[in-house]
């Protein structure tokens, strides 16, 4: 299996070498491994690619799957565009 | 983890990270920087990153253009491999009043004073450089090209690194429970995983700054805020600067990613140490932002977070000795521009825990409240 080829974080195109290179530089959360990667920015917020990173630092650490936290899921959480959060309200048209 | 230390920094964010690797650059040895979670956990992974040097008072001006200085030359001064993202496009800031107009007139020559290109435009100038800004009731505008944005989790981390190949013990997952005094003195931290004795002892934790400081029996006149803040889905870029109102009360950037990340000042926020999001703010947000720049009512906010502002009594940075108690330093007090003064705020902390002459002519003491001089900063958010 090629590292480079394989993508774990499908919104950010984050590859599968990517991670194991942030882990083997000493970052073992899910939430640092999102900040130097970008893994989990993107619209899904790290629906698919959290587990799998956690599933790596598991194995690269040894540290049991129960122990490792994911990353915190953020509101909006589907994803909604600012003319669906506006409609119906009054806009004040004074800036 | 080291039990014997000379100086132990309380915080692993940009501003924890910029005096670790300043004071180990100055030749300090056994300097270890302790830090409660992940390094940038705090206020900094949390920012909107914006730096910008157009400011009203003299020595902001000067903190943030040699700051800016470090930024783009990050790599080169720090010696590591490191891309900070700088992006320099500047920033705009709005004027929606003659009275703002004047303002940002009297601050473009204190900032002239100090060779900042920033320069006065028209509401037209305004939208030659970005087309899709609604120009309605705007006056007028300030703009410096070199003012923009860097990677707040990549500059914390290049810091972090530099410190560590000069010897700066960093322990993150380490919580400081108290600080140990005795006759005024201080005598070392305790941590969750166990007790560092110390000379010095350097508090830069944010939001939490405060608290730290009452472990040692001290009170600062600070306070925390939430601030809230989103990011949007990642689009072809069309904004270059960073936007800004005072008075409109926005900030809006589009980052290198194509992502817009924006946010406001909240009205009537408590203090608190509450980092919980509001639908409120995205209610709000939506309508700033789409009144703004109208073609943004089509992409999709995708995530919203929050962080604390930390505010001293004139909104201004604390980095200053604590004359109570001998062996006790506080960075803190950014309000919304800790990340863009950092690299030069680490230099200063680092003049004064060696006792050195300051590199820059400022006045940021804590003493300062008490002789009732209050630096007045026009262009605060
Ligand atoms: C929404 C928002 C937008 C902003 N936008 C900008 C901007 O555009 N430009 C700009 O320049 N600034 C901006 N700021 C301000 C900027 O983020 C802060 O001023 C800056 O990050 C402060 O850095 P710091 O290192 O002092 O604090 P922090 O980054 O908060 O770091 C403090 C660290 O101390 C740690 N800590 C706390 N207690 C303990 C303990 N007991 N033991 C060990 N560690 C502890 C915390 O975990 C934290 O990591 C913004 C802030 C917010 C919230």
């Amino acid at each position: 299996m090629d590292e480079n080829k394989v993508i774990i974080c499908r919104c950010e195109d984050v590859t599968l070498k990517e991670i194991r290179d942030a882990i083997r530089e000493g970052f073992t959360t899910v939430e640092e491994i999102k900040r130097v990667t970008r893994s989990g920015m993107g619209p899904c917020q790290g629906k698919t690619c959290g587990l799998l990173i956690a599933k790596e630092i598991s194995q690269m650490t040894g540290k049991p799957m129960e122990e490792i936290e994911l990353q915190s899921i953020r509101p909006p959480y589907g994803g909604i565009t600012f003319e669906e959060v506006t409609k119906g309200t009054v806009m004040e048209n004074d800036k | 983890m080291k039990n014997k230390a000379n100086v132990v920094i309380i915080g692993g964010g940009v501003v924890g990270c910029s005096i670790a690797y300043n004071l180990a650059k100055k030749g300090v040895k056994d300097v270890v920087l302790l830090e409660k979670s992940y390094l940038s956990s705090g206020a900094t992974g949390r920012c909107g990153a914006g730096v910008r040097q157009q400011w009203g008072t003299k020595q902001n001006c000067l903190l943030a253009s040699e700051s800016m200085h470090i930024f783009e030359h990050f790599e080169d001064i720090l010696q590591i491999k490191r891309d900070i993202e700088l992006k320099q496009k500047g920033y705009l800031l709005l004027a929606y009043s003659d009275k703002e107009l004047e303002q940002f007139k009297k601050n473009i020559v204190v900032q002239h004073s100090l060779n900042i290109p920033s320069i006065l435009l028209t509401p037209k100038e305004a939208k030659e450089i970005v087309s899709d800004l609604n120009i309605e009731k705007l006056v007028g505008a300030a703009y410096c090209a070199k003012d923009g944005h860097a990677n707040p989790f990549q500059v914390t981390l290049g810091y972090a690194e530099a410190a560590q190949r000069l010897g700066v013990e960093i322990n993150k997952f380490t919580e400081v429970k108290d600080i140990i005094t005795k006759n005024n003195t201080a005598l070392g931290v305790q941590t969750n995983k166990g007790f560092i004795e110390c000379k010095k002892v350097v508090v830069a934790a944010g939001g939490w700054t405060q608290n730290i400081v009452k472990m040692a029996g001290l009170d600062l006149p600070i306070y925390s805020e939430r601030h809230e803040i989103l990011v949007t889905e990642s689009v072809k870029n069309v904004l270059d600067p960073m936007l800004m109102s005072f008075s409109y009360n926005i900030y809006c950037q589009q980052e290198p990613n194509g992502s817009f990340i924006m946010g406001y000042g909240p009205e009537n926020e408590p203090p608190s140490y509450n980092m919980e999001s509001s639908w409120e703010f995205l209610e709000t947000m939506s309508k700033k932002a789409t009144w703004l720049l109208p073609p943004l009512k089509n992409i999709r906010v995708i995530r919203q977070w929050a962080g604390l502002y930390n505010i001293s009594p004139d909104r201004q940075p604390i980095v200053s000795q604590i004359n109570q108690l001998e062996g006790l330093y506080v960075a803190c007090g950014f309000s919304g521009h800790g990340f863009m003064l950092a690299p030069a705020v680490g230099i200063l902390m680092a003049d004064i825990v060696t006792g050195d002459q300051l590199t820059y002519n400022v006045i940021l003491d804590l003493e300062r409240f008490n002789r009732g001089e209050i630096i007045e900063e026009p262009s605060v958010v």
